[in-house]
């Protein structure tokens, strides 16, 4: 397993009760956004529902996952992170990002 | 010292507002959850500190909050309202094609008025969610949303919700915009839709079975079978649990408005807030009115003694009125401008607790011994 570092927007910080990063553990061979974001509810699970819908799943409509300054909303879940990107999250250089993306007010 | 508690849902978070039974002098608690959208928070009858909350965004969605102390601390319960059965099947969309049941957001949250730990949730799509572990876990009531009339339901302006679920345990009505009124008399296992008497101009049969643009509905406690509504259009009143709706808007300035309330002690006192149109949502000539009905309709009359009767433009939503049960009875209601206003000798006179909240979305009164 190997340690990341996760980035949360400020109203999922305040409702997972913790201030600044936290870091959530992952495969090492298995670095995934699906990865994270198991790892992440799994240790938070009053996150559950607010990043995936329930129903099906898929990343709530405003809301962005961004790493090493790409954003990878879009990607598909089960596949592995760009080399780059997986192993700075894995070296814990830079963050995995879970951002409220900019809609309205 | 008798203590009363007006919870505000609004725009941007949740308030706690507490005065004595005098109700002049308030304290004012809040924001809680900054930020997010407060559909609805709402005591529960069998302990009241037990209070429950519809946190919503359109970023992160649902979130349910219970508090144990009456709004000093929270915490966050039970998310998952997964509607049940595999297909969920249709609803209407705007454009009149089906659209599969979705889930959006809780609208209202109504305890059990003997079990603090069971509390009924109205989910937009259409569907009755209930708990019995405090709002940990949720099971849908699914005889509402499979109903026989569910797939020609179609959403109102605010979308596909049931905004008023009335507890006469096993007796339980829900209204949803725009599908109707619906009873059921065991507990939420089958629905009946009680729809007669609705005249609606604004959908194809103006007398059908299911569609109407029901905005709120209330029972009086002691006289569980006459119910009072405002519809979009049309203040109703059924005096046989729903099978037969008769017009009581007499002379109303507009029968168009959103919340009705029930003098907890007069059952035929009655509290409407005339708004000027369904395009229009603001009082007529910007002067805030709640109009009072001591015949049970029909025959109504203004109240304006401290509410702004110039360059007025507020509107108050279904869920923003609520009346407390002191032998002088309180009258709330919150407006889309912030301001939350008290009556406390039943309507005569009007002040405003707050004035510069977000757009408030609810109103829940509680009298505490």
């Amino acid at each position: 397993m190997t340690e990341i570092r996760v980035v949360l927007p400020a109203h999922l910080r305040t409702l997972a009760r913790v201030h600044g990063e936290v870091l959530v553990s992952v495969p090492e061979a298995d670095i995934t956004q699906r990865a994270v974001l198991d790892a992440l509810e799994s240790a938070f699970p009053v996150l559950g529902g607010t990043i995936r819908d329930r129903q099906t799943g898929k990343r709530r409509a405003f809301v962005r996952f961004y790493a090493c300054e790409q954003d990878l909303s879009n990607e598909p879940p089960d596949a592995p992170l760009p080399l780059p990107v997986a192993a700075a999250l894995a070296a814990r250089t830079e963050p995995f990002l879970v951002v409220g993306a900019m809609a309205g007010g | 010292m008798t203590q009363v508690r007006v919870l505000a849902g609004t725009r941007k978070g949740a308030f706690v507002l507490t005065s004595d039974e005098k109700r002049e002098k308030w304290a004012v608690s809040g924001p809680h959850f900054g930020g997010w959208e407060i559909y609805h928070l709402k005591g529960s009858p069998a302990d009241p500190n037990r209070i429950y909350a519809s946190q919503n965004t359109g970023w992160f969605g649902q979130v349910v909050q219970r508090s144990d102390d009456g709004g000093l601390t929270w915490e966050p319960v039970g998310n998952d309202f997964t509607y049940a059965g595999g297909d969920p099947g249709t609803h209407l969309w705007y454009d009149g094609t089906p659209k599969p049941w979705e889930f959006k957001r809780i609208w209202h949250l109504e305890p059990s008025k003997t079990d603090p730990d069971t509390v009924y949730a109205g989910a937009e799509d259409a569907a009755l969610f209930k708990s019995t572990d405090g709002g940990v876990s949720w099971t849908e009531l699914t005889g509402l949303r499979t109903h026989p009339t569910g797939p020609s339901w179609q959403p109102g302006a605010g979308g596909l919700c049931p905004h008023t679920i009335i507890l006469q345990e096993p007796r339980i009505y829900v209204a949803i915009s725009a599908a109707g009124t619906l009873r059921s008399d065991d507990g939420g296992e089958t629905w009946r839709v009680i729809n007669r008497g609705l005249l609606s101009d604004g959908i194809p049969d103006p007398d059908a079975e299911a569609g109407h643009c029901v905005h709120h509905v209330e029972a009086h406690p002691t006289k569980p079978d006459t119910l009072f509504m405002q519809k979009h259009w049309d203040v109703m009143r059924s005096d046989d649990a729903g099978e037969n709706w008769t017009e009581i808007s007499g002379n109303l300035p507009s029968d168009f408005g959103f919340p009705i309330g029930v003098h907890p002690h007069e059952e035929e006192t009655l509290y409407v807030v005339p708004i000027t149109s369904d395009s229009l949502h603001y009082p007529p000539d910007g002067a805030l009115q709640v109009w009072r009905s001591r015949a049970g309709g029909n025959e109504w009359e203004p109240l304006t003694n401290g509410l702004p009767q110039r360059d007025c433009y507020v509107n108050v939503y279904r869920d923003a009125m609520s009346i407390d049960t002191l032998d002088d009875a309180g009258i709330y209601f919150g407006t889309t401008g912030g301001q939350v206003y008290c009556s406390a000798d039943s309507g005569d006179s009007w002040a405003p607790i707050v004035r510069d909240l977000p757009a408030v979305l609810s109103v829940e009164v509680q009298v505490l011994p």
